[in-house]
């Protein structure tokens, strides 16, 4: 029996899709979200919402509020560790977390090097703006990839953003002649064997979901219709007024992200989503997505 | 013939793309009228929790059940096969219970515990099949109009047919070796024939 393998890392996140995953803080959090459907929750101290307006540097949860949430769900938990911080991840591997998120959310620990993730036996899912960064990320070990959008907004428009660019690239690749195609590994900064594989196959060789900035039912279904293979929702959900309608809201639009009387259905009613921060009022320094390379 | 694979959430459309290699068309089901004319039913791998919430909130339990009871083959992987069960370990979770087995949900742990292995199934022939464990449930019993297919080298149960039914704890729709696709599309040819 071989544990850790690529093909048990990946596949986990092929479980996942069509699924929403939901940021909480709390066991109760992480309770409201199994029963609103959720397929996994991102165990975390503060929503990126709240990381935003704290400031200051942003480090892996507390163990034992991570420790709190596995014990209260039965499905499975992510945790975020810093860019670059591979001890952080070797605690939360310790601990058996189901997936890491090396995050943009949180402070980088080093400006240069992400984590080198083929070295661990649990998963890591990492965020990218554009596809020369998901591969970069893949090279590394990453075995998920999400758009990283810009986490704690409510803003959808750099997912959106980051989607359509993973997606036009890998359409380009896609319709490049082979002789072209190491230029633009090179271009991209991704590596050749990478860039072969994804213009034969035509996408990702990992999942790839959507993040940052998603907050109500009709961003969800538009981050799928536009190529994702499901949605993580971070602040949106516990900064909404009704926790509990938006996050059932939010799971059924994904499965039926294509169906537009559904999603009419389960729209109605929610109450506010939560507020929403235009990304041009954000001071440049405390962008989120251009952490990381 | 005419497959669909339950597409609330999950690997569904590993299983789909296969089965289309196999040249079948395929029904992607989120809704009861997506069920209309099929000749099998494939309820893929993810959360169980979440897929038995998504097929209650659209009112799928009822068609699928009526669907196996017309004899139409129903296979269940991981998740899946949570869902055939009548006994879930532990869990109160709604089930379509359509298959005399029990099962243990995430009887290995956690994701750190998932593993890949070679299986012996007698029934696809003699070499071995390369088998994916992905937060996997085990059975832990099984009736007695149920044949178990496929053993872990320690002996405990990861996959079970009971005539229409088959159950398999492991991913097939994760690997190239397509004989339990092909098995299940012969359990389906067989009941239209």
């Amino acid at each position: 029996m071989e544990t850790g393998t690529s093909t048990v890392k990946r596949g986990l996140a092929q479980m996942l899709k069509g699924g929403v995953i939901m940021d909480v803080v709390t066991p109760e959090h992480a309770q409201i979200a199994q029963e609103a459907g959720a397929c996994a929750v991102m165990a975390l101290e503060r929503v990126p919402a709240d990381i935003r307006k704290a400031g200051g540097v942003a480090r892996m949860s507390d163990p034992s509020i991570v420790q709190a949430i596995m014990d209260a769900v039965t499905i499975p938990v992510m945790a975020k560790a810093r860019i670059g911080h591979f001890v952080e991840a070797q605690v939360l591997q310790a601990m058996g977390v189901d997936y890491i998120d090396e995050s943009e959310v949180l402070t980088p620990a080093d400006m240069q090097h992400h984590i080198w993730k083929q070295d661990f036996t649990v998963p890591f899912v990492c965020g990218a703006r554009n596809l020369g960064e998901a591969l970069r990320r893949i090279s590394e070990g990453a075995a998920m990839i999400r758009t990283k959008g810009e986490a704690g907004t409510g803003n959808v428009v750099e997912a959106v953003t980051h989607m359509r660019a993973m997606t036009s690239e890998m359409r380009r690749l896609v319709n490049m002649p082979k002789d072209e195609l190491p230029a633009a590994a090179k271009e991209m900064g991704a590596p050749i064997e990478l860039v072969l594989e994804v213009a034969n196959a035509g996408k990702l060789p990992v999942v790839n979901f959507a993040a940052g900035g998603v907050a109500t039912p009709a961003d969800a279904a538009l981050m799928m219709q536009l190529g994702a293979d499901g949605v993580f929702v971070g602040s949106g959900i516990f900064k909404s007024s009704n926790p509990p309608a938006y996050a059932k809201a939010i799971v059924q639009a994904v499965t039926h992200f294509n169906d537009a009387k559904i999603l009419a259905e389960v729209s109605k009613g929610l109450g506010e989503a939560m507020p929403g921060l235009e990304i041009g009022a954000i001071p440049e320094d405390q962008l989120l997505a251009s952490r990381g390379w | 013939m005419k497959i669909g694979v339950l597409a609330v959430q999950g690997a569904f459309a590993e299983h789909a793309s296969i089965l289309r290699s196999l040249g079948l068309e395929v029904v992607e089901v989120r809704l009861p009228s997506d069920l209309a004319g099929l000749d099998g039913l494939i309820i893929p791998g993810g959360e169980s929790t979440t897929i038995g919430k998504l097929m209650d909130a659209y009112g799928l339990y009822a068609p699928v059940k009526d669907l196996a009871a017309r004899g139409k083959p129903v296979w269940g992987t991981c998740a899946g096969m949570i869902m055939l069960a009548k006994d879930i370990e532990g869990s109160d979770q709604p089930r379509l219970g359509l298959m005399d087995i029990g099962v243990n949900r995430n009887a290995f742990g956690r994701q750190a515990d998932s593993f890949e292995v070679d299986l012996a199934v007698p029934a696809l022939g003699t070499s071995a099949f390369h088998a994916v464990f992905i937060r996997a449930p085990l059975l832990t019993s099984v009736g007695p109009g149920v044949e178990v297919l496929a053993r872990l080298p320690d002996g405990r149960m990861v996959a079970a047919e009971q005539a229409n039914l088959l159950a398999t704890a492991f991913h097939p729709e994760l690997t190239a070796d397509v004989r339990f696709h092909d098995h299940f599309v012969e359990l389906a040819r067989k009941r239209v024939s």
